[in-house]
Order: structure tokens, then C-alpha cells, then sequence
């Protein structure tokens, strides 16, 4: 077997968010009976992933991962989604809300609150209700929102699986306490402490695949509330007169086509995406069309149970 | 820091009094750095309308202040973490609340941070909650300090009102232990000395936040320097054939070959291999999170700590700590609590609260309970041995937490300072006749039955009716009774919540030696508090505590009221009784419910033996 003097060289910033965040997976495969990954695709799932590889390694990760899916996922996605799945040999849970799919909820004619509320919100509170989890592991940043930023590593939720940003457990050291009553459950965030940018180096450093809508490429988009939908299938309606445009666009932040945002980039490795970070003067949330509906509406939805 | 391995990280809080700015310091900090994007600044300059117009039409603060409740108000209530970079460094900011109800959550930024920029208003100077934030931080553990004087903007002779302050606050912390104090004068309104260096302060030569920030010599980047603590997190089983502890170097190294002792139980042995996703390793750092396999079979699993074998940690039962009290109930001593060092859980007890430390003067002060952000020094005693370090040597494996055991809220954080002795003095002598062979010359199983219910809701009258038929059957018995205890055993202690956790451990290890003598015992207490009977459950063997709730309402206790208490009570003679204005908390799960109101003494007497009988402990 090779042996090599020492552990390759990350950056200490980054080694000791990646320890950090190793410590709280392996803190929540102790202290929980059926924990659960939950896995939305995007490159905040792909690091978790990643360390959750490494932390059990050499067992295998030891639990699942949920994915959440509203059916308006670009396809792009699903096919990354599943050739992961099959090139790690893991499990997969995929939970779609079927009540609100035959009350025809999507996110153009439902508007993305209604949709976000029943597909992703309620969908999410289902799949975890369906298979008894008890603790549910996610990529949020505390960086990413406002409301996120008070969020704990150790996040509990009642047994509707809502959120009191006013009773919260303090987190001091890394003395987490994840123990709960009968019927409360957990959300576990171990990247509560990384930003966009450690996203971005960690996953240059460690070679992680990415779904490769993050890329520059030409892709077909129409404008709308000042944002650049792509046209990814045939059920995005196009109004009078607008026909789709090919422009060289990439995404920051992924989810249902229709209401991802994306942007004017030449950007086509990780290393140019570094690059056009650091000379940009946006938001990592801005293209996401699900946010701005109303001030503070992410603590809001967070209170229901979202993520 | 610049390493060899690229950019270091800096934990670091602001604190302060409220009002004095620290939100609008960290938004102007983020801000001058061009680190704010424009779709967020864009935000702010939104929400800024109908709200004071700040310089440039931005209130800064509102770049941080994240929830509804805190824009309404105004004040930061929850600690709010940021992140940014600058080519030097990466940095994560806690933004900690003024206010002193939320001292806690000071101590929660503080726990993680190695520095502190503490905020002081240039028109006030220091305030008792400027004193609290300093003290509360040398408590914590840190010691470098950032006085940021603020506000310079709206003083006269800006150059004497800064130097008095700074002179007043070297005299103050002198005692606090920190190794730097690094005073600069600026306004965050401005953006003054923030990331610019203010031409309206040419008085000043220091650097300006943003320098200090990027070079201050109190980075997290780990050292190699101190004594090998890994401690194991994860007990790593793919297979029949391995059999690895993953875990996280805390300070020192680890390498292959090397001789370990796993604490707390003090076996040796080497480091086999150093596994990790990326292949095997000869050695590991601080700060390397691996999984490791030992040459020979010791039994070392989650919760334990490695060692070299020169370098042992301490390992006590007992020992004395600084606790700062986070919850709404007060801490009392002689409760049961859950209590975790890294990553073990062991129930644990103060056992004695020596004294209060007053946050503003650090003056030591008489104290039997701590409440809601009170710090006192304490003696604490675990139901098994840890392993730490003092606090000062190590906050990862010298800090704790205590957790209530019923809520499960985290609702102590600890610092311990040293063992006690005593501890290492005491040997649990071994008896040459056993429990079990003490029963078996009785012919019965031991337990002990516990009578709880309101003053006057009818246990003693039950239990003696108990008691009296256990005996016809041939049984060997004893009854403790609250009157009779508090007349002897317990004659020292009155009717405080304190008191009462007291009177009912000692009731609870009298009971227990008794059923170690093979007795099966009846205890008619009111025992008001279920952390107590749970600590006595505790105590006991599985399944040989039963608790039998007399449920009797406390309108229906009133009326018979045998002892003429309640009238006294609610007459305002008699003060602390239970049901009155003392709580009384019901059985959650007793393994009897008795309704006093549907059957009377005999009858419930009888089930109670049935009781007995169905657990095999009673003849029929």
C-alpha cells in the first residue's frame, strides 16, 4: 500500500473547514438512528458528498440520500444525479410530491412561493415523515442568506418540522448537542461555515465533479423579471412574440429551471469560474427567483420547514 | 498568516454595549473591503429608506442584522456569524448582542474566536457592559483583544479622549490575562480607520482595523507544539477485519509506529496505520480529521482521547470549573445534569457551588444558585472518569456543557480548572458479600418503591397499608418517610428548590443502600421536581425503581388538608409549599398511576402489590 509523509496539501483555511465539517458527519452518524443525506445536485451536495466519503472512509457512507425532486429540475441534473449514484455505488431515495403534482402545481402558473411551499417544502417534510429520519444532512452556508446566518450546526425542528429562530440551542466549542425528544427531528449543516468561494476552491483542490451547467456554453434563454431563463423542455410557455436566444450563460446556483437565473459567462473550468468570482459584484442568491418575494421571506419559509 | 500551505483563518467577535456600533462596523468593514455585493448593497440602500439616512444613504448594520425581530428592534439578539476574505487571510466574524440578557450568547461567539473586537463609544467610554464583554472574553479564553474606539466623529479633541480611554482600560483588564491590547480610534459611520486610514486622525500611527486584522498574531492555524490529544469521534467497522477509531487530531501528532495511551482507561498501545480517502498516511496534524488503527486489540472507542505516552491528560471524577449558567431555571446544585467533554456524555452533579463571579468587577460573591448568565466557580463530580486538560492548556478538551436532562437544552458551558484530589482518594471498596447474595437469603427481589404526589394526597397512608402487607407476605422491608428524614437525616435543610434537590439525593442514596442491603423499600416524599426521581431512577439497578404516582388533585388535598398546611399556606405563614408557590412536576411515565379519588387506601394498596407481584419482586 502507498504511504505518503502526510496528508495532501490543502490550505489550512480550508483543511480545518474540511476537518470541521468531517466531525459534524460522523458526529450525526453517532448520536442519530436513521440519518439521511439530502442531496440536491447542485456543488454544495457534490462537497458534502465528497466529505462524507471521507469521513467514513473506508466504510462506505453510512446512510442515504434524499432527493427532493420537483420535477422541474434541469435535465442536466437528473442525468449527473444518477450517473453519481451509479459511479459510488450509493443509495437513493427520490421523493416527489404526488398530491401536489396531480393539483398541477409548477413553478410558472403557481408562482414559485405556492410552488416552493408544496414541492419543496411540504415534499421535504414528507419524505423525512414517510421514512422515519431523524436527522437530515444539508449543504445550506450560513453565508448564502441573512436568516441563515444565525442557523446552527445542530438545528432542531419540532415535530412539524418547523424552526424557532428564537429558541435555539447554543453552540459553543465544538460541543454540539444534538439530543431530542420522541417525534422532534434534526437538520445537520456541517458547510454552516464555508462560503461560496471555499465551495469553489475545495472542489478545484479535490477535483470533485460538478454538473456541468455551472460551465459556460450556449445555451437557449428568454428574459424574464430581469433574469435569463433557460428553455430547458418544451413546457417553459413562451409569451407572444418572445422566442429563445442563444447566449453563452452559466448558473451560480441551481434548482427548478424556471427559476434559476443565469448569467452572461465565459467562464468554462473551475479555475476561470475562481477567476470571474473574485471580479464579481453579485450575489450568489441573486439569480434565484424564489428569495426576493418579500423581505425576510427565508426566515419565513425556514419557520414552515424549509431547508 | 501566511503558512507554507497557503492562507490562514481568523476567528474573531465584535462585542460591546449595545448602541455602540457593531453591526454598522462589521457592514462598513465588509463594505470598504468591496466586499458587500451590489444586489445586497442594493437591498440595504432599500430597506435604509424611512430610517435614519447614515453617510451615503446606507444604515451599515442593516448588511448584518439578519432576522425580522432584531431590524424591528434595532438590537442584534442572536449571534450572527460572517465570512469573508482578503488576499492575507480568511475570517469569520461572530457578531455577538450587547444587551445583557444575552451574555450567553456572547460566551457562544467568544467560545470560538481568538480574538475579540471589543467596541467602546468615544462619547461614553467604558460601560458596565463594556467591563461584562471584556471579562466574559478572558473567561472564554481569549487573549487578543481589539479596543475599537468609535464614534471618534462626534468628540472634541478626539486625540485626549481616545488615550484616556485606552489608559483606563489597561488599568481595568490588567487582571483579565490578555497578551494584546491594540487600541484604534475610528468611526464606522465614516468608514474612519476602518479599511482607510482617516486623514481627520492624523494623530494616529497604528494600523487600521482591516491591517491589524489581517496580521494579528492570534490565528487559529494549528501548531504542532502542544501534547497529542486525538480525540475519537467514529468507531470505524466496514468489515470483521478492521477495526479503526476515526477521530481529529487536536493538537500535537500522530505517527505511524508511535505509542499511544487511550484515556480515560489508560491502556497502551502503538498506531498501526493512519488511514485516510486519500491513502494511507505516515502522520497527521492538528487539525487533520483521519481514522487510525492500533496494533493491538484495546478496547477505545467514541468519547475516548489518545495520548502520547508522556503526555497524559488528567483524569478525575471530581473536579472544580467555571460555569456560566445559560437557561431560564436556575442551576442547583446536587441536580442530575448530562454533561459532555468532547465527544462523551456522562450524567454529572455540581456538587458545590464555592462562589459567584460578579461579570462586571470580577468580585467573588456567596451565591446557592446561579441563574440566567451568572458565572460562579463550582465542584463538579461525574458519574465516570474524564479525561481533560485545563482550560487554559486546551479549550477543545478543558470546556464542556451541561444539558438539562428532561428538555434536553443545552443549559451550562464550563471551564474546568483543575482536578480535585479527593477524587484520587477515594477507592470504591469492594464488599465480600454481593447485593444479589444478600437478597437471595431474604428470598426476594430488592427495589425501591416510590410514593410521589401534593402534600396530603394520601402516600404515607398508602404506603404504610403497602408496607403492612409486604410484611404478612413475609417480606423484608423498610419505609422512608419526608416528616421522619427531615426530623433526622435532613434536619439541616429547609424547603428552597436548592433544598429540596438535596433532601431527595440523600433520600435517594439512603434508599439505595438499603435495597444494596437487600431490602425492598418504601419512600413517601413529594420529590416535587422529576429531575430528582429520574436521578434516583438513575441510581438503581434497571427495572428495581418503581414510581407510583398518587394522583390526587390539589382542590381535593385542600379540602382534607390533614396536617392544616395549606391553610397556613395560603394564610401566608407558611411559605415555599409545594402546589401553593412551589411547582409541583407529575410523572411523565409512572409505572403506577393511583386515583385516590376512585378507590380508597385499601384498594389502591392492593394494586400496588400487584404490582409488586407482576414484576416479580411480591408474593400474590
Amino acid at each position: 500500500m502507498p504511504i505518503s509523509k502526510a496528508m495532501p496539501n490543502l490550505p489550512d483555511d480550508l483543511r480545518l473547514l474540511e476537518a470541521e465539517a468531517i466531525a459534524i458527519l460522523r458526529e450525526t452518524a453517532a448520536s442519530f438512528t436513521k440519518p439521511v443525506l439530502l442531496y440536491s445536485i447542485g456543488k454544495d451536495s457534490g462537497v458534502l458528498l465528497h466529505l462524507a466519503r471521507k469521513a467514513f472512509h473506508p466504510s462506505p457512507v453510512p446512510f442515504p440520500l434524499l432527493h427532493v425532486d420537483t420535477g422541474w429540475k434541469f435535465r442536466e441534473m437528473i442525468a449527473f444525479r444518477d450517473a453519481t449514484v451509479r459511479r459510488l455505488g450509493l443509495t437513493l431515495i427520490v421523493h416527489r410530491n404526488e398530491e401536489g403534482h396531480a393539483r398541477g402545481i409548477d413553478p410558472i402558473r403557481s408562482g414559485s412561493a405556492l410552488h416552493t411551499r408544496v414541492m419543496k417544502t411540504e415534499a421535504l417534510r414528507q419524505a423525512l415523515d414517510l421514512h422515519g429520519f431523524d436527522a437530515a444532512i444539508g449543504g445550506a452556508r450560513r453565508d448564502e442568506e441573512k436568516s441563515r446566518a444565525k442557523e446552527r450546526v445542530f438545528s432542531i425542528r419540532n415535530a412539524a418540522h418547523a424552526w424557532d429562530p428564537r429558541d435555539q440551542r447554543p453552540e459553543l466549542w465544538r460541543l454540539w448537542n444534538p439530543r431530542i425528544q420522541p417525534g422532534e427531528s434534526v437538520r445537520v449543516f456541517p458547510l454552516s461555515n464555508w462560503t461560496e468561494m471555499d465551495v469553489w476552491r475545495y472542489v478545484a483542490a479535490q477535483s470533485i465533479p460538478v454538473v456541468p451547467l455551472y460551465f459556460a456554453a450556449e445555451r437557449p434563454v428568454v428574459h424574464r423579471s430581469g433574469a435569463l431563463i433557460m428553455v430547458d423542455d418544451g413546457r417553459l410557455p413562451l409569451n407572444p412574440g418572445e422566442t429563445p436566444e442563444m447566449r453563452r450563460v452559466r448558473f451560480r446556483t441551481l434548482g427548478c429551471y424556471p427559476l434559476s437565473g443565469a448569467i452572461d459567462s465565459d467562464a468554462a473550468t473551475v479555475e476561470d469560474i475562481i477567476v470571474e468570482m473574485r471580479a464579481s459584484r453579485t450575489s450568489e442568491r441573486q439569480g434565484r427567483l424564489i428569495d426576493g418575494d418579500e423581505p425576510a421571506s427565508m426566515e419565513r419559509k425556514k419557520r414552515e420547514g424549509y431547508f | 498568516m501566511e503558512t507554507g500551505t497557503g492562507r490562514g483563518l481568523l476567528r474573531f467577535l465584535t462585542c460591546g454595549s449595545v448602541d455602540d456600533g457593531k453591526s454598522t462596523l462589521i457592514g462598513r468593514l465588509l463594505h470598504d473591503a468591496g466586499l458587500i455585493p451590489d444586489d445586497q448593497l442594493e437591498q440595504a440602500r432599500r430597506d435604509s429608506r424611512g430610517r435614519a439616512e447614515e453617510d451615503g444613504g446606507i444604515d451599515f448594520s442593516l448588511l448584518v442584522d439578519g432576522l425580522e425581530a432584531e431590524r424591528e428592534q434595532s438590537i442584534t439578539i442572536d449571534v450572527a456569524y460572517r465570512y469573508f476574505a482578503t488576499d492575507r487571510r480568511s475570517f469569520i466574524v461572530a457578531d455577538a448582542p450587547g444587551h445583557e440578557q444575552y451574555t450567553r450568547n456572547m460566551a457562544t461567539a467568544a467560545s470560538g474566536a481568538s480574538l475579540a473586537v471589543l467596541l467602546v463609544d468615544a462619547r461614553k467610554g467604558l460601560l458596565t457592559q463594556t467591563r461584562r464583554h471584556a471579562i466574559v472574553a478572558s473567561l472564554m479564553g481569549i487573549r487578543h483583544v481589539v479596543l475599537a474606539i468609535n464614534k471618534m466623529d462626534l468628540v472634541e479633541d478626539g486625540e485626549a479622549v481616545f488615550a484616556a480611554i485606552r489608559q483606563a482600560f489597561t488599568v481595568f483588564s490588567a487582571p483579565l490575562g490578555f497578551r494584546s491590547v491594540t487600541a484604534i480610534p475610528l468611526s464606522a459611520r465614516r468608514g474612519d480607520n476602518v479599511v482607510h486610514r482617516s486623514a481627520a486622525m492624523p494623530w494616529h500611527h497604528g494600523p487600521t482595523l482591516l491591517e491589524h486584522l489581517e496580521t494579528a498574531t492570534a490565528g487559529d492555524d494549528p501548531t504542532e507544539d502542544g501534547p497529542l490529544r486525538f480525540l475519537v469521534e467514529w468507531v470505524n467497522r466496514p468489515n470483521l477485519d478492521f477495526r479503526g477509531l476515526s477521530g481529529t487530531v487536536l493538537s500535537g501528532s500522530l505517527e505511524t509506529g508511535g505509542a499511544v495511551t487511550v484515556w480515560p482507561s489508560g491502556r497502551s498501545a502503538r498506531i498501526d496505520r493512519i488511514v485516510t480517502f486519500d491513502g494511507d498516511v505516515a502522520q497527521a496534524r492538528t487539525g487533520d480529521a483521519v481514522t487510525v488503527t492500533l496494533d493491538t486489540a484495546v478496547d477505545a472507542g467514541r468519547g475516548d482521547l489518545l495520548s502520547g505516552p508522556d503526555d497524559a491528560p488528567e483524569v478525575a471524577d471530581q473536579f472544580a470549573a467555571h460555569l456560566l449558567w445559560m437557561a431560564e431555571e436556575p442551576l442547583i446544585p446536587g441536580r442530575s445534569y448530562l454533561l459532555r467533554a468532547g465527544t462523551r456524555w456522562v450524567p454529572a452533579t455540581v456538587t458545590a457551588l464555592r462562589h459567584a463571579v460578579k461579570v462586571e468587577t470580577l468580585e467573588h460573591g456567596a451565591a446557592t444558585v446561579l441563574g440566567l448568565n451568572a458565572v460562579g466557580l463550582c465542584n463538579l463530580s461525574t458519574a465516570a472518569p474524564l479525561a481533560f486538560d485545563p482550560y487554559e492548556a486546551s479549550r477543545h478538551t478543558g470546556s464542556f456543557i451541561l444539558v438539562d436532562r428532561l428538555s434536553n437544552r443545552t443549559v451550562g458551558a464550563g471551564m474546568i480548572r483543575h482536578p480535585l484530589r479527593r477524587a484520587a482518594n477515594l477507592h470504591r471498596q469492594e464488599l465480600a458479600v454481593s447485593t444479589a447474595e444478600r437478597a437471595a437469603l431474604k428470598r426476594q427481589r430488592p427495589a425501591v418503591l416510590w410514593f410521589t404526589g401534593l402534600s396530603g394526597s394520601g402516600k404515607s397512608t398508602i404506603a404504610n397499608r403497602v408496607e403492612r402487607r409486604l410484611h404478612t407476605l413475609g417480606h423484608h422491608t423498610m419505609m422512608l418517610d419526608g416528616d421522619n428524614v427531615r426530623l433526622g437525616l435532613n434536619r439541616d435543610l429547609g424547603f428552597t428548590d436548592a433544598d429540596r434537590v438535596e433532601n431527595i439525593r440523600r433520600v435517594g442514596e439512603v434508599a439505595k443502600l438499603m435495597a444494596e442491603a437487600g431490602l425492598i423499600v418504601l419512600c413517601a416524599f413529594i420529590a416535587p421536581f422529576r429531575a430528582e426521581r429520574e436521578a434516583v431512577r438513575a441510581l438503581l439497578p434497571d427495572g428495581a425503581f418503581l414510581e407510583v404516582f398518587v394522583d390526587t388533585p390539589l382542590e381535593e388535598c385542600v379540602r382534607r388538608d390533614p396536617k392544616g398546611l395549606y391553610a397556613k399556606a395560603r394564610a401566608g405563614t407558611l411559605r415555599n409549599f409545594t402546589g401553593v408557590d412551589s411547582p409541583y412536576e407529575a410523572p411523565d411515565a409512572p409505572e403506577l398511576r393511583l386515583d385516590t379519588t376512585a378507590e380508597d387506601a385499601d384498594a389502591l394498596a392492593e394494586r400496588v402489590v400487584e404490582l409488586l407481584h407482576r414484576k416479580g419482586i411480591a408474593e400474590a
